[in-house]
């Protein structure tokens, strides 16, 4: 395995249907209209010396090293601002032209120190390969002059450094800033000799820099380098891989060194980020070898008890005994399984074979239960398929984008710097949301509507959106027509147009003026292109998958479905959460979506795997609780999640996994949910396995094995253990061979194969006979099943009500430096930006309740209360408090409630009723959990 | 236990009056048809009983739509 080093094209890539042809050292390249001369040089292999050019950024013409000559113009202009043209003879070599170059590079050395042996950069290094390309061989003017090189380090941000005496202020560090990711935190100050890159005359950890890593990656020199660059030096071999953090599914190369990560890269050709990253990707990574990693199996009897640690087979054998037990005792429907969407699709695709044919029942869930099933549920309905309808490159022709529930700049960054990108270039912005949100206003983006609602109105904000389409003719009639079943839109017509759906009747539900529903609704439908991309504040309500068709209808009827550029877009959360569903991990279907009552379906996995399969559903998640509690459920496998953390209403989670004889976790770590286990499988990063992730666009990704599975055993190695002592044969050499047979068994995945993958890089499902590259952009010619379909969605107001005791709506979501749960970034350098969790409130909230920013305040609702400091933040609207759910002793989840979708069961997270007091202790709650973090994690470890 | 937790068959009993709720809008006999092939599709069938089994005792809470719904399951 080689170091990849990516080919740098110099300047953008331009993509235009015509092309010039021009001469360049004598041979004749055809390149499309746009290109720069640099770039045509490029593609011949012509290498023309740069400084402050690179491809990912426009060309800014400022290192004046990449001169050119061109016959019938004077001077020597740039290559890299420079576009080709027709019939353009150029020179990139001669003497006049080496000894500009030449000179160029002496001025810049003479103010750069020459430490190449103990600099992080050596080995790449652009300042030292320009030194060498141009032919420098002296710098006659000495150091005796003014110079920059005692300027100070800047190594406040915990993953790289800036060393503003290597800096050749290039301003690749400043462009990329701007450009790719849109922060706009750094900027040249100072002018002529005194300019220098600044993150905003503070530091860098000071700045409103986000740590993407763009500038990092951007820098030329030794400037900003990764602080594990300069602790291990240069990689020696890279694999290319796919991110483990948010649904973006960001490709990387891991760049090793044997079995150590020195740095995470992104992949110039990756589908979902093309060369972008965030803090999380680029640099959160730690977390796989940290030092409470488990490594070894272990088991206990009760789980009060310490661990003991055992080997793979005993553990096995243990489990599989435990499960027997269990099924003797209680039937076989006693048993079931969550599988995780941080685990490969193939992973999870042996875990609901285990399942339906191990287990013989259909419990078997994922943590999409908790998020995005009402995605699942109200796009399969309207589309007939379960998963959004574009590319992430879609939004770049974008005209009008609508952000309903969703914070893209914190969960989904890189994503989000490309939609600001399309932004700062004129598309228009409608941001539906009850906080306001960064991308309200930010540096250059400016939503033209913000819809602060309250939370828990969504579908009534849906409604009068449509209302205003449908009554001021404003629906495309000819698409609906030719694309949707008309007389279903009729029947939905002539409800939406009820006045109880008007901007002025829903006005005191939802909050927003009647004014600005009216004004966003035009937009939408008359704007151009619209897309709708949203989140979990559109999911995670007891109306979740109502709003989901809302939204939908709202697509169909302005024609925005199956074009570039529009589309109903849902943010993932989970980097593999499509995939688990993809997978069929839900309780009610097969893999591709097919219920388990088709009996055409069941034949098919029934003729492969050899056995009867249940043709009735099984448990969701919440159920399983419930009937641990007051049923028979008594045993739990739970791969890569951690419920007792993560889902909602703790005091329900953990009263019914407490309820259970035995629980099985596999993780990195001894989480929340294993204070409850019986038995624990050390689970695998995603650095020590292959496989495959699908990301939000339907892009299926590979992984790739960097270092062995840290206990021996990737995770699809663990299941396939555990099934063959329960007496259940997969045989598998490779996870390609599961892939294998997924599509075997899914025609939406027919053409999938690893061999495609590597060719192609990724490819977005459906990928079969009638796509054999994949579909980037579903439903263009016709829906999937067929004429779209209209759903009314009546607004019913959620049973959670505020009142004298609980007077305040609180909702909650995640921040950029956090993921989830935590497990992974609090176990890096991402804790300095968010090191606990803490309720934010507006002004005035806190105000009449006493309340100073700082303070530590309880946070109660009717299912439990908790303690955390307040932030005080004009980000909310009065009467809402927000907080996350990143810190286990936190407690979030202890105040929310078991309400949930009324579809899917997706718990109804955005809205808790809650109270917020001063107080100066933590809950009883968080006393007992600190208590039992340290009791029911003890481990009596074997003797080497 | 929290003061907000419920027992088991209320927990059903609520999910499908939201059920029931979710298709209000739609004509009667097109609404209980269509709750009836929502709980088939996505409950098991011991939840399915256990509300039928709730019904047979009187069936307090439970709305009229989910009722007759419930009664086409059984």
């Amino acid at each position: 395995m080689a170091l990849i080093r990516e080919i740098d094209q110099g300047t953008p890539i331009r993509l235009a249907e015509k092309l010039v042809t021009l001469t360049i050292d004598g041979e004749r390249v055809s390149v499309p209209e746009g290109t720069s001369v640099m770039a045509a040089a490029m593609t011949m292999g012509t290498k023309i010396p740069k400084l402050c050019a690179t491809d990912s950024l426009e060309a800014f013409g400022s290192c004046r090293l990449c001169l050119v000559e061109i016959d019938g113009r004077r001077g020597t202009p740039a290559s890299c601002t420079t576009p080709a043209e027709e019939g353009m003879v150029v020179h990139t070599q001669n003497a006049r032209l080496a000894k500009l170059r030449k000179g160029v590079m002496e001025l810049y050395i003479s103010d750069h120190p020459l430490d190449c042996l103990t600099c992080p950069a050596n080995g790449d290094c652009e300042l030292e390969d320009m030194a060498g390309a141009v032919g420098l061989r002296d710098v006659r003017y000495g150091k005796d002059g003014v110079n920059h090189l005692d300027a100070l380090k800047d190594d406040s941000n915990p993953y790289f450094t800036f060393d503003e005496s290597k800096c050749i202020v290039c301003s690749r560090c400043v462009r990329a800033c701007e450009e790719v990711q849109g922060t706009f935190a750094l900027t040249i100050q100072g002018r002529g000799f005194d300019s220098k890159v600044s993150p905003g005359g503070v530091d860098f950890m000071s700045s409103e820099c986000v740590s993407c890593g763009a500038c990092v990656q951007a820098c030329p020199t030794a400037t900003l380098s990764e602080k594990t660059i300069i602790e291990h030096g240069q990689p020696d071999h890279s694999v290319l891989t796919t991110c483990a953090y948010c649904g973006v599914g960001c490709s990387f190369k891991a760049e090793m060194k044997g079995e150590q990560v020195v740095n995470m890269e992104p992949w110039k050709a990756g589908g979902a980020n093309e060369g972008h990253s965030c803090v999380k990707g680029r640099f959160a990574w730690g977390y796989a070898t940290a030092k409470d990693r488990i490594a070894k199996p272990m088991i206990r009897a009760e789980i009060t008890d310490p661990w003991r640690e055992v080997s793979w087979d005993e553990a096995f054998r243990y489990a599989a005994s435990e499960f027997k037990r269990i099924q003797g005792a209680y039937g076989k429907d006693s048993i079931g399984a969550i599988t995780s969407s941080r685990c490969t699709n193939e992973e999870v695709f042996v875990m609901q074979k285990l399942v339906r044919m191990g287990f013989g029942n259909n419990n078997v869930d994922t943590c999409a239960r908790v998020c995005h099933s009402p995605t699942g549920y109200g796009l399969s309905k309207t589309f007939g398929t379960s998963a959004g309808t574009q590319d992430f490159k879609s939004v770049d022709d974008s005209d009008v984008i609508m952000v309903i529930g969703a914070n893209p700049t914190d969960a989904h960054p890189v994503f989000a710097s490309r939609m600001k990108k399309r932004l700062r270039q004129g598309a228009r912005l409608i941001v539906v949301d009850p906080r306001k949100i960064d991308l309200v206003r930010s540096p250059h983006v400016k939503a033209d509507y913000h819809l602060p609602l309250l939370p828990g109105t969504n579908v009534a904000m849906i409604n009068a959106l449509a209302y205003v389409i449908v009554t001021e003719g404003l629906a495309n009639e000819s698409y609906v027509r030719e694309r949707c079943d008309w007389e279903d839109f009729q029947t939905w017509a002539r409800f939406i147009a009820q006045d109880k759906h008007s901007p002025e009747a829903v006005e005191q539900l939802t909050g927003v003026p009647a004014v600005d529903v009216r004004a966003a609704a035009r937009l939408y439908a008359t704007g151009g292109k619209a897309a709708i991309y949203y989140g979990l504040g559109v999911t995670e309500h007891s109306q979740g998958s109502t709003m989901v068709m809302g939204m939908a209808n709202l697509a169909m009827a302005t024609g925005n479905v199956g074009q570039r550029g529009g589309g109903v877009n849902p943010l993932r959360g989970q980097n593999n959460v499509q995939g688990a569903c993809d997978m069929g991990s839900f309780p009610h279907e097969f893999s591709g979506y097919r219920h388990v009552s088709d009996d055409s379906t069941r034949d098919t996995f029934e003729s492969l795997w050899g056995v009867r399969l249940d043709n009735e559903p099984g448990l969701r998640i919440p159920n399983m609780l419930d009937e641990a509690q007051y049923g028979d459920f008594k045993g739990l496998y739970v791969q890569g999640e951690d419920i007792a953390q993560s889902d909602p209403d703790t005091h329900h989670v953990t009263a019914g996994l407490s309820a259970m004889e035995c629980v099985i976790v596999q993780d990195l770590f001894l989480n929340e949910t294993a204070k409850f286990a019986h038995v624990f499988f050390p689970g695998a990063s995603f650095l020590e396995k292959d496989g495959t992730f699908t990301n939000a666009e339907r892009r299926i990704n590979r992984i790739r094995r960097a270092m062995k599975p840290m206990a021996g055993l990737a995770d699809w190695e663990v299941t396939l253990g555990f099934a063959k002592a329960l007496g259940v044969e997969m045989h598998y050499n490779h996870p390609s061979e599961i892939m294998d047979e997924v599509t075997r068994l899914t025609p939406t995945f027919r053409g999938v194969s690893y061999a495609k993958l590597d060719e192609l890089g990724s490819v977005q499902w459906p990928c079969n006979d009638a796509a054999p590259q994949g579909t980037p952009i579903m439903h263009v010619d016709r829906f999937v099943r067929g004429k779209g379909k209209f759903m009314l969605t009546e607004f019913t107001p959620t049973d959670e009500r505020t009142g004298p005791r609980f007077p305040l709506l609180l909702t909650t979501g995640r921040i950029l430096s956090q993921y989830n749960v935590g497990a992974q970034t609090r176990r890096t350098a991402n804790n300095v930006w968010h090191e606990e969790d803490v309720l934010e409130i507006h002004p005035f909230d806190a105000e009449t309740r006493g309340i100073k920013d700082g303070d530590l305040v309880a946070l109660a609702s009717r299912s439990g209360d908790v303690a955390m400091k307040a932030c005080i933040s004009e980000r909310m609207q009065p009467g809402v408090v927000y907080t996350t759910f990143h810190h286990p002793n936190s407690g979030a989840n202890v105040v929310t409630t078991d309400y949930s979708d009324w579809a899917t069961n997706c718990p109804e997270y955005k809205v808790t009723a809650v109270q917020v007091r001063r107080t100066n202790h933590w809950s009883d709650w968080q006393e007992k959990d600190r208590e039992t973090a340290v009791s029911m994690r003890r481990i009596v470890h074997a003797a080497e | 236990m929290s003061e907000g937790s419920s027992s088991a068959i209320d927990r059903l009993v609520r999910m499908a009056n939201q059920i029931a709720l979710a298709f209000q809008a739609q004509p009667q006999d097109e609404a209980v048809s269509n709750i009836a092939a929502h709980i088939k599709s996505f409950w098991t069938p011991k939840m399915r009983r256990d509300v039928i089994a709730h019904l047979q005792a009187g069936g307090a809470d439970v709305a009229p739509l989910a009722r007759a719904a419930f009664e086409r399951l059984h």
